[in-house]
């Protein structure tokens, strides 16, 4: 196939692209096109439908109708074989990789038949550290992929897609889990790589790098392609109401001078577990304030999330609240008042197969406003999930439905309520909130931000952990940062720069990034 | 052909899976009938009223149905709270052995009053079950040892042990031989539920007990933070709700039923213990658990369900001459079918041009 012969043929072209899953339009007639050498941002909030198009283009999904073509050519649907020799490539968010395997093993695997008796590495290697010049993209090709970093994995990723001939390469929220500075890498890298000739389409809900990184943006919601804007003569304001349909109002800020400790870890270690750990660690959360912990996944937020959430206990160093040390039994804190919001509402916030109010009286059965001899007292737990529903305007069908059935923003607006609600009409004294926002749209995030700022500004402590910049440096009156299990100081948020903290979040000192954002 | 996702699977659905998973099970049987060269509208027309056509007929699914409601309790409650206990086959005969040491003819507590003697029973019964499964979900909690396996191999270790006993020191020195206890002091026995039959009121305690579990499940916050941990263990636990004590309180629950099971039999049924008293009332326990979709009223209709097609069966093979092994297949392709059957109220399959 020949391209040159094509100036006017884009690389790809999307028409009428519709698909359903029920009753839900997960697609609604798409037409889309990608130029040459473009980078296209497609913008959307979760469920607008991003993925589900993506999902069709790589030919994971069928869609119910629509052509696809590239370079001219159809491309068969259903089939992501096709896709790769039609020379679509993918870089997901959550990495494909295995670990315990090279990256030269990573680059080359699935692209050999299996009859082939012996594998071509040593052309395949040769191939790969011309693709990695070519592309300015260092990398051992003998590198064990689980010792890499997360942004060298992202290269590897990237090269992968490079070295079976993408010419088209769909990233999908690349820069969620980068540093500030490896998603400057990462930006400097696209462009080599339109310089190279290919066309990108960038996924994200980060309104300022889509403007920064992209030519054209077209903006998704509910399924329907809403707006097409070149990236030059657009704003963020804009587009944010495009995303979301209506204006945004992002929530203010309110100061006040923090009170008392409430929340007192010191020179804490945790044992090593699955998710990190923290070495003599301290951190102090006083009434009023919001403090924020910074960090890419993995660095000891569980662990610390653990210890502040009454799961579990440090192995050296003291953790009190309001001055007493508690045991790690979630209801021994609950009845301190102390309002938790897990990292992952799916798998811990709520469980699925209950009911939302079920879910809404988990943490509180116990307590005599609900239960009596061990009976549940179905109607005050009803009236309980009934008044959070209103309080909080979550959005359900009702209070009987399982609680898998939300979604994502309501059901963390549940998770929240029930957290929240602490000791019923008595406002919480202390809030871990771990990735509160994650997976939410504009609207969900904000009125999470806006509950968690009242609740702060009420009086209470509140902690919250995150691999959002924007949203630390939204709501968070100081700010630390977690690297390998240790805490930098927890400054105020005016003294950070994005500079900085992607220094101390990637385990530098602060002091030496002053003149990197003076260059 | 692929699977999607369903955006919703309805109540409906769910209700109504069971019954479709056994329409496919009697028309893929009905294939091996063919192949069997019986006429196959007969030959379920023969089980249908070997199973419910008389008055004996029936006398005897009702029998045959009253250890089923409690094994397919115990498999319910297990598998409600996430603890799948393959092991009701050997908390049956344990129960039965327990209740046969406090029980039989010429034992030391024979003097004991009659009604203190009976209560004694059930509750060993019921405590020799439930023993069973202390060990699995203690290994389970403290090191995560998987239950299926620790409680399907008890299984041979129980049937072993029985073996033993009745072998050695319980053996009946009247037997003339045979491996089997010392009969049950009459006293102890069930009474019956209807004249000239085998049907006993153990029928009426596993109808009872499985109303009692469904009003715990739904009432009580024990029930709540069965199906809870059942559910999801982490989120439980982030939640305050008492994981390990629940898991243990509901294994042992669950073995104390198929331990009752064990005793119905031997007081209702029986009245001494021998080693093939269970054609497999254990196993059969988790087909009806599934078939019922956990709930415990739903397993006394699901028991009835497997006890007929095992009843049926005997007099249709006889007027038929198909096998009377079709039963056993009829069960475990019943199985299969509820799997697949919740499968497809989860999702849909979408047929692809390709």
């Amino acid at each position: 196939m020949t391209v040159s012969a094509g100036q006017a043929l884009p690389a790809l072209r999307l028409t009428g692209i519709s698909k359903r899953f029920g009753s839900l339009v997960a697609n609604a007639d798409i037409d889309l096109e990608l130029a040459p050498g473009e980078v296209l941002a497609l913008l959307g909030e979760n469920g607008a439908g991003k993925s589900t198009l993506v999902s069709i283009l790589f030919g994971h999904y069928l869609a119910d109708s629509g052509r696809i073509e590239v370079f001219g050519q159809p491309l068969p649907p259903g089939d992501p074989a096709a896709a790769l020799a039609a020379g679509i490539g993918m870089v997901h968010q959550h990495f494909t990789l295995a670990d315990n395997l090279s990256v030269l093993d990573n680059v080359m695997l699935g692209s050999e038949p299996l009859w082939q008796a012996f594998s071509r590495r040593r052309a395949g290697r040769a191939k790969l550290l011309d693709t990695a010049t070519r592309f300015g993209l260092a990398i051992d090709p003998e590198a064990s992929v689980g010792r890499l970093s997360v942004g060298e994995r992202q290269r590897v990723e990237i090269l992968k897609a490079l070295w079976r001939g993408a010419r088209i390469l769909i990233l999908d929220e690349p820069t969620a889990v980068l540093t500030p500075q490896e998603s400057e890498q990462l930006f400097e890298t696209l462009s080599v790589l339109v310089r190279e000739g290919l066309s990108l389409v960038f996924i994200s809900h980060k309104l300022a790098e889509v403007l920064r990184v992209c030519d054209r943006v077209a903006v998704l919601r509910a399924g329907r392609l809403v707006a097409e804007r070149p990236a030059r003569g657009t704003s963020r304001a804009e587009l944010a109401e495009l995303m979301v349909g209506r204006s945004v109002q992002a929530p203010t800020r309110l100061r006040r001078a923090p009170g008392e400790v409430v929340l007192d870890i010191d020179q804490v270690s945790t044992p090593a577990g699955r998710h990190g750990r923290l070495d003599n660690t301290s951190l102090q959360v006083r009434a009023g304030e919001i403090v924020a912990i910074a960090g890419v996944a993995g660095n000891g937020q569980q662990a610390l999330a653990g210890l502040a959430c009454g799961l579990a206990t440090a192995r050296r160093g003291r953790v009190t609240v309001t001055g007493e040390a508690l045991p790690a039994r979630p209801r021994a804190w609950i009845s301190r008042k102390v309002a938790r919001i897990p990292e992952d509402r799916h798998a811990v916030g709520v469980i699925g197969d209950l009911t939302v109010w079920e879910n809404a009286v988990s943490e509180r059965l116990h307590t005599p406003s609900f239960s009596r001899f061990g009976w549940i007292r179905r109607a005050a737990a009803r009236a309980f999930a009934i008044s959070l529903v209103e309080g909080f305007d979550i959005r359900l069908s009702g209070i009987e439905v399982p609680a898998r059935t939300l979604s994502g923003g309501n059901m963390q607006k549940l998770v929240l309520a029930r957290a929240l609600a602490v000791g019923g009409s008595e406002a919480p004294v202390l809030i871990v909130a771990n990735q509160p926002t994650w997976g939410l749209d504009i609207g969900a995030v904000a009125e999470i931000h806006r509950k968690l700022l009242e609740a702060a500004a009420a009086g209470a402590a509140v902690l919250v952990i995150s691999e959002d910049l924007d949203e630390i440096m939204t709501i968070a009156d100081r700010v630390a940062a977690i690297f390998k299990g240790r805490l930098s100081a927890a400054l105020p948020v005016e003294e950070w720069t994005p500079g900085k903290l992607g220094l101390a979040m990637a385990g530098t000192s602060p002091d030496a990034a002053e003149h990197i954002d003076a260059a | 052909m692929r699977l999607e996702a369903r955006s919703a699977s309805s109540r409906m659905a769910q209700l109504l899976a069971p019954f479709a998973a056994v329409l496919i099970t009697l028309l893929v049987c009905a294939l091996l009938v063919a192949w069997a060269g019986a006429p196959v509208g007969r030959t379920y027309a023969l089980l249908f009223e070997g199973a419910f056509g008389s008055r004996f007929a029936l006398s005897e699914t009702l029998t045959r149905a009253t250890p089923l409601v409690l094994t397919g309790l115990a498999a319910a409650v297990a598998f409600r709270a996430g603890f799948y206990n393959i092991g009701a086959e050997g908390q049956l005969y344990v129960g039965a052995l327990a209740a046969v040491a406090v029980g039989a003819q010429g034992g030391s507590l024979e003097a004991l009053p009659p009604t203190l003697r009976f209560v004694l029973m059930m509750l060993a019964g019921a405590a020799a079950g439930a023993l069973m499964l202390a060990g699995p979900a203690l290994l389970k909690i403290r090191f995560g040892v998987d239950e299926v396996v620790t409680t399907l191999l008890l299984n041979f270790i129980a049937l072993l042990f029985v073996s033993m006993m009745l072998d050695g020191p319980m053996k009946d020195p009247l037997a003339m031989g045979w491996p089997q206890s010392a009969a049950l002091d009459p006293q102890l026995e069930l009474s019956r539920l209807m004249a000239r039959s085998r049907v006993h009121s153990g029928l009426l305690l596993a109808c009872v007990l499985a109303l009692a579990i469904w009003i715990v499940e739904r009432f009580t916050t024990f029930g709540f933070a069965l199906r809870a941990v059942g559910a999801n263990a982490r989120a439980a636990a982030f939640a305050g709700l008492p994981v390990a004590r629940t898991l243990i309180l509901g294994a042992l629950l669950s073995g104390a039923l198929a331990g009752l099971a064990g005793v119905g039999e031997v007081a209702g049924r029986t009245s001494y213990l021998t080693l093939d008293m269970s054609p497999g009332y254990g196993y059969s326990g988790i087909v009806i658990a599934m078939l019922a979709g956990l709930n415990p009223l739903g397993v006394i209709l699901a028991a009835i369900f497997v006890a007929s097609v095992l009843v049926g069966a005997d007099s249709m093979s006889r007027a038929v001459g198909v096998p009377n092994y079709l039963a056993d297949v009829i069960v475990a392709t019943s199985l299969l079918a509820i799997l697949v059957a919740g499968l497809f109220t989860r999702y849909r399959i979408r047929w692809s041009s390709r």
